[in-house]
């Protein structure tokens, strides 16, 4: 579970976060949605400590993040995986060598232990056959699997998964949402999801955090969006017209 | 920003640096890898200049001296002492600001913008170590073999000159070379060298390591890693200079 309380964050005089409070239930996909500039992705930031919130607090299940020193925080962000909205993989290392280097960096682990633990990563976000090659090599889908892979090795406790379907295709899309929820099923993780894309909100998201103009506006689950009264959500769902009229044929 | 602004975060970023790898044998493995690419990967420039410095030296001072009462082996020993005291060091350390700082600063600016660095945050490793460490201590340990290199070169350059042309003979060219010959002045430079090599490491993993934007914001860090480094190579090449030989 994670926690965060009161936390605001302002850039320049632009209060971009105000006094927003969640918590991230274990074992579930929260999902954070809201229009660009909304703030989700900052909140994000601020939630791993790459943005150091002006006020608030944050909690990794019951472990005051916010309050520790730099060594200490490394260690909770061993117990982190993060999906990037660009992946972030290593352009100079193979695919192997990226799916590996949490595991060299944090682990006594043997080079074949090593390998086996890799491949099965690999596998596990259906990926075979591509070890040797370089992020460059591959399409953008399999960079966000490898990304994935990268994430999970280290059995992490946390999922963060910035904009996980930016430039993907529907059917890619779908794969890896796929991907995410049956991963935090297994892994009992806690996963936050920051997204824009209401399939996914649909199709995976058990817990739903709509951010409008820095603030918490709305919380909720999948089922209970359709059917929300609050405007500004409203307007974020239905904006899409394929949304619109899933709901009339409802 | 102000200087001290920028001093205030160029010490911080560098105490995070000085810190202990978080596993030797990763970090053997990057400095191997920077000692190839800051140092091996560098020889081919630093012997053409150094030759052709040496080889210049050499024409200028020959061509200069019009009085009998210099001596011919002056061109040798102004070749030396030029490339010791001065070109190897300090020319060399020009050249590597501009080849070196240019990749470092666009290499770490471009995992910057691309979350690379904020990927190795979340894993929970400190960036600034894993990153700008080796490339600091590689530079700080090959560099000075560099600059002898260069020294030698210089006035392997100056000696093909003089037997090529004539304007001095190579038996005075290597009297000169050996006149008055004093150690310190290798000590002297090699000095300037380690502070060099830091300077055209840290300065640009800086540079890179604060980048904020796209690949455009990469470009500017990489011509301000640039162009700094080669002001403070010349800034603390006055301030040695005179604490070392005054």
């Amino acid at each position: 579970m994670i926690r965060v309380e009161h936390i605001s964050k302002a850039f320049n005089g632009e209060q971009i976060l105000s006094d927003i409070s969640i918590t991230y239930e274990r074992g579930k996909t929260n999902l954070i949605i809201g229009a660009s500039g909304s703030g989700k992705s900052v909140l994000t930031k601020c939630t791993v400590g790459l943005i150091k919130p002006d006020e608030g607090k944050v909690f990794f299940d019951d472990r005051e993040f916010t309050a520790l020193d730099n060594k200490s925080r490394q260690e909770i962000r061993t117990e982190i995986g993060m999906l990037f909205q660009g992946n972030a993989l290593f352009d100079s290392l193979t695919i192997e060598q990226n799916v590996m280097f949490p595991l060299q960096m944090h682990t006594d682990m043997k080079s074949d232990e090593i390998l086996e633990r890799v491949n099965f990563c690999l596998e596990r976000v259906q990926l075979t056959g591509v070890n040797q090659k370089y992020p460059a090599e591959i399409s953008g889908g399999m960079q966000k699997r490898v990304a994935l892979a990268r994430a999970i090795s280290m059995k992490p406790k946390y999922l963060f998964c910035d904009e996980p379907n930016s430039g993907l295709d529907p059917q890619t899309s779908i794969v890896i949402d796929q991907l995410i929820s049956e991963i935090t099923k297994e892994y009992d993780m806690t996963t936050i999801i920051v997204t824009h894309d209401m399939n996914s909100v649909m199709e995976i998201g058990d817990k739903v955090i709509f951010i409008h103009k820095g603030q918490k506006w709305w919380e909720g689950n999948s089922d209970s969006i359709l059917s929300t009264t609050n405007k500004e959500l409203s307007d974020f769902v239905f904006a899409s017209s394929v949304m619109k009229r899933l709901v009339d044929k409802k | 920003m102000n200087l001290l602004s920028h001093v205030g975060k160029f010490s911080m970023l560098i105490a995070r640096t000085f810190s202990k790898p978080e596993k030797m044998k990763i970090f053997w493995r990057q400095l191997m890898f920077e000692i190839d690419s800051l140092g091996i990967g560098s020889l081919g420039i630093i012997t053409i200049i150094s030759f052709f410095m040496g080889a210049v030296i050499t024409i200028q001072t020959s061509s200069n001296i019009d009085s009998a009462f210099i001596p011919a082996y002056t061109v040798g020993f102004t070749v030396r002492q030029s490339m010791i005291l001065e070109f190897a060091p300090t020319i060399i350390a020009l050249i590597l600001a501009g080849k070196v700082g240019s990749n470092i600063a666009s290499e770490i600016g471009t995992m910057r913008v691309s979350e690379q660095i904020d990927a190795l945050e979340i894993m929970g490793i400190n960036s600034a170590s894993y990153l700008i460490l080796p490339k600091i201590t590689a530079a700080v340990l090959i560099n000075p073999f560099l600059v002898i290199i260069s020294m030698f070169i210089g006035m392997a350059g100056g000696y093909i000159v003089a037997w090529g042309t004539g304007i001095v003979t190579t038996a005075e060219y290597l009297y000169g070379l050996e006149y008055d010959f004093k150690v310190f002045g290798v000590y002297y430079a090699i000095v300037k060298t380690v502070f060099f090599a830091f300077i055209i490491t840290a300065i640009p993993s800086y540079y890179g390591y604060y980048t904020k934007g796209g690949s455009l914001a990469v470009g500017v860090s990489s011509t301000k890693a640039v162009v700094t480094s080669s002001i403070v190579i010349l800034l603390v090449n006055y301030v040695l200079t005179q604490l070392l030989l005054i």
